[in-house]
């Protein structure tokens, strides 16, 4: 069924169902918005959007109401602007507006409405709360002298992410948004994800600002200092110098952290492969004891300085996400047993580079400082985590957003746009097309599948494109499996086994699969996917604002792209990482592996979200 | 405005969370949710005296919510408290006609009195002071209720006489 109606004389056909903002855009207007986020709610409570609708008294919000038969609708006539007018004036009089030294400077949603509703003085003064910015998380900077209470943050925290920690405190003036029922964020049950940082419209939810750590190492003549790359960040760093979202930008982020004074470029694609190798080669221990009831193993293989690994169960959940991680280790402990202990790609690169490169060119661990760049915000938690020190020191040094890259990138006066392409150093800059795909939904099952696959038939994966279709793309929980047949001697338990894998990115997803998981795995998954973030790591915390699903969809295929551009598209085919093997560690889960590219995860489920012992 | 919470008074607390267990197990499972948060924040206080943070946590526990969640609530409503009160509530009607006829005085005498503000507790935990803007009892002003008490044509004189009654 379809509606008619006119907007701003405009007469438009939409969809039952819709609202007027949707029909609005529809007729070619445009309603300015503040607490809408496109795809994911609508709190309803910033009165931007307010339209005028003949026959109605009230201006109602175009984001919430629904369109109906033969509405007539008005967006700008004088009630309408001045009640919009006067919305935003009362948010900047009780905004603390010291704009310059922002981080949302030039990029502030507030800014820019007030700026296209032509607002030039403000008519009231309110008291501005200044109260002492949240610095508790090495994730996140929590300023509310800068919120304007439209609760994005809220909407993305319980309904995209359900994990429900950002909660409004108390009622009219005295309302603030607060992390759960603590006054700060490390107080709180918190994943670190940024999901808030990424949709707040202003400057009150932010990553921690780790840049001027980078600057003084780069500035310190006795440090070698490296940096590593996430995939994700080389589809979005050009959105912080207005390329379009999507665009490729390895070559030119290569050279622009040459030109920040990096003394080698690398990849933490190259450790995304070595992490297929290590993840594929436990996936297949755990089915092997599933299914076989022993390990099987020649004697003295896999077993290290601490004795045999027993395998964990199936399904076996991937642990590159550390937001992932963080919320399993607080709202599922009890499936802390099934996470593969592979370390991220991040803190195996750390491990690596301090231990393996640091030998190559004779440097000490101390003296090196291992910089990454990633899209993500809970990855800084991630390498202060105590465990992060299997090197000697800490193995990840310094961790920046993407955002935080484009804005050194920017200090340092570099045109990026017109750099030239530079290449990745070797060794630990050398990697495959299955690395890239680490960065979308279903990339590191994709990956994962092109070498296990391979690994146990001899025969490549018998796919498109290699690429595993049913697990790609923005649906939430995903699918898919494939049959071995034919498989090589050493494999043969495996003959005819239909391997189910399962994918899922959002932790609102992540928390259905493991409801699943815990009701028994009726769906028989051995293998699941689960990244932290919407879309996963493109849509990361830390990527460039703003983020809607188009803006997914778009880096989405700027990966497969960079991935279907590569010579070599399978992670057990990387030159670098065979040489590691050969060099340093031997084989995948063998002793140095486990010394340096594995972990272990903690119960931090406080006690009043432990299901109640004495249920009644 | 963030309160310090503090935990549940020295009494035994077991038995209150037993018996708020047992309250919430009466509801139907299905509407064991954010439905009955509001019944349930209502028996804890009036178990507890007050809904300090622990009390909280073990209702979003019980109910699936978040302490957030919860905590939205509990603050967002004058009727719930997340600082101890005292065993006796001092209401002070502050209508027109009250304070035509004193009230502010009374209200005066009763903080000094008292040594609180609107709003807060001795330390004795004996009495909380609050006001109202209007009881419906104008004929009877300045009015102070105590408890389910009214007391009427209220005076700063009066005052001691009518606080000592209640230990």
């Amino acid at each position: 069924m379809s509606v008619h109606l006119t907007v701003d004389r405009i007469p438009v056909e939409v969809p039952e169902g819709v609202t007027l903002l949707e029909a609005a855009r529809a007729a070619g207007v445009t309603v300015p918005t503040l607490c809408h986020i496109p795809g994911v709610g609508d709190p309803g409570t910033c009165r931007v959007c307010v339209v005028e609708i003949e026959g109605m008294r009230t201006l109602q919000p175009a984001c919430v109401t629904q369109v109906r038969e033969g509405m007539v609708v008005k967006t700008s006539t004088k009630k309408a602007r001045e009640s919009r007018r006067l919305s935003v004036e009362l948010m900047l009089a009780a905004h603390n507006g010291n704009c310059t030294s922002c981080v949302r400077n030039g990029t502030c949603d507030l800014q820019r409405l007030a700026e296209s509703l032509g607002i030039r003085e403000t008519r009231f003064e309110l008291p501005v709360r200044m109260p002492p910015p949240d610095l508790s998380t090495p994730a996140l900077v929590r300023d509310m002298s800068k919120c304007i209470l439209c609760r994005r943050c809220l909407a993305v925290c319980s309904e995209v992410q359900g994990v429900g920690t950002l909660a409004p405190r108390a009622r009219g003036f005295d309302t603030e948004i607060v992390p759960g029922d603590s006054d700060t964020l490390a107080g709180a049950v918190c994943v670190q994800c940024g999901q808030c940082a990424l949709v707040c419209p202003v400057g009150a939810i932010a990553e921690k600002d780790d840049t001027p750590r980078v600057w003084a190492a780069l500035d310190d003549s006795a440090k070698t200092v490296i940096v590593q790359t996430a995939p994700a960040v080389r589809v979005a760093l050009g959105e912080c110098f207005g390329m379009p979202p999507g665009t490729r930008v390895t070559g030119k982020m290569v050279s622009a952290l040459r030109r920040l004074g990096f003394d080698a470029v690398f990849d933490t694609d190259f450790t995304a492969d070595l992490t297929i190798l290590e993840e594929g080669a436990e996936l297949l221990t755990r089915v092997k004891q599933a299914l076989t009831g022993g390990l099987g193993k020649k004697k003295g293989e896999g077993a290290d300085a601490h004795g045999e690994h027993a395998p964990g169960p199936l399904p076996m959940f991937t642990s590159c996400s550390p937001g992932w991680i963080n919320w399993l280790e607080q709202f599922a402990p009890e499936l802390i047993p099934n996470l593969s202990t592979c370390k991220s790609p991040q803190q195996m690169f750390g491990a690596i580079a301090k231990t393996y490169y640091a030998q190559k060119i004779g440097v000490k661990a101390e003296d090196i400082v291992v910089v990454s760049i990633m899209p993500c915000t809970a990855k800084k938690f991630e390498c202060v985590r105590e465990e992060m020190k299997d090197s000697g020191v800490r193995d990840v040094d310094v961790v920046l957003t993407t955002r935080e890259l484009g804005r050194m990138i920017t200090e340092a006066g570099i045109d990026f746009k017109n750099l030239p392409d530079g290449q990745m150093d070797a060794p630990l800059g050398i990697s495959t097309g299955a690395a890239d795909i680490f960065a979308n939904t279903g990339g590191v099952m994709e990956a994962a599948l092109r070498t296990v696959y391979e690994l146990v038939t001899g025969r490549e994966l018998p796919m498109p494109k290699l690429h595993v279709a049913p697990v790609m793309g923005l649906q939430g929980v995903k699918e898919a499996s494939v049959t071995l047949t034919g498989v090589v001697k050493d494999w043969s338990f495996l003959e005819g086994v239909t391997v189910k894998v399962a994918v899922s990115h959002s932790l609102a997803n992540a928390r259905k699969i493991c409801e699943s998981v815990k009701n028994g795995n009726p769906h028989g998954w051995h293998f699941i996917e689960v990244m932290c973030c919407p879309g996963g790591c493109i849509g990361g915390g830390g990527q460039p604002r703003p983020v809607d699903q188009a803006v997914c969809e778009a880096r989405i295929k700027g990966i497969y792209a960079e991935d279907e551009s590569r010579p070599l598209r399978k992670s057990h085919l990387n030159p670098a990482v065979q040489a590691l093997y050969r060099e340093f560690l031997g084989e995948p889960l063998g002793a140095r592996s486990h010394e340096l590219l594995h972990t272990h995860y903690h119960n931090r489920q406080p006690a009043y979200l432990a299901p109640a012992a004495d249920a009644k | 405005m963030a309160e310090a919470c503090l935990p549940p008074p020295a009494a035994d607390t077991a038995a209150f969370y037993r018996e708020l267990d047992a309250y919430i197990a009466h509801f139907a499972a299905e509407l064991r949710t954010r439905t009955v948060l509001i019944p349930v924040l209502q028996k804890a206080q009036e178990l507890f005296g007050y809904l300090p943070q622990e009390v909280q946590r073990h209702v979003a526990g019980a109910l699936g919510l978040t302490p957030g969640e919860v905590g939205g609530v509990v603050t967002f409503y004058h009727y719930f408290s997340t600082q101890p009160r005292g065993r006796h509530t001092v209401n002070i009607c502050l209508g027109t006609a009250c304070y035509v006829r004193g009230a502010k005085k009374v209200l005066e005498a009763l903080r000094q009195e008292l040594n609180i503000e609107l709003g807060g507790t001795t330390a004795d935990l004996r009495f909380s002071l609050c006001s109202q803007r209007c009881f419906g009892a104008c004929g009877l002003a300045p009015v102070v209720m105590i408890d389910k008490d009214v007391h009427s044509r209220v005076s700063p004189k009066k005052l001691a006489g009518i606080l000592e009654k209640y230990t």
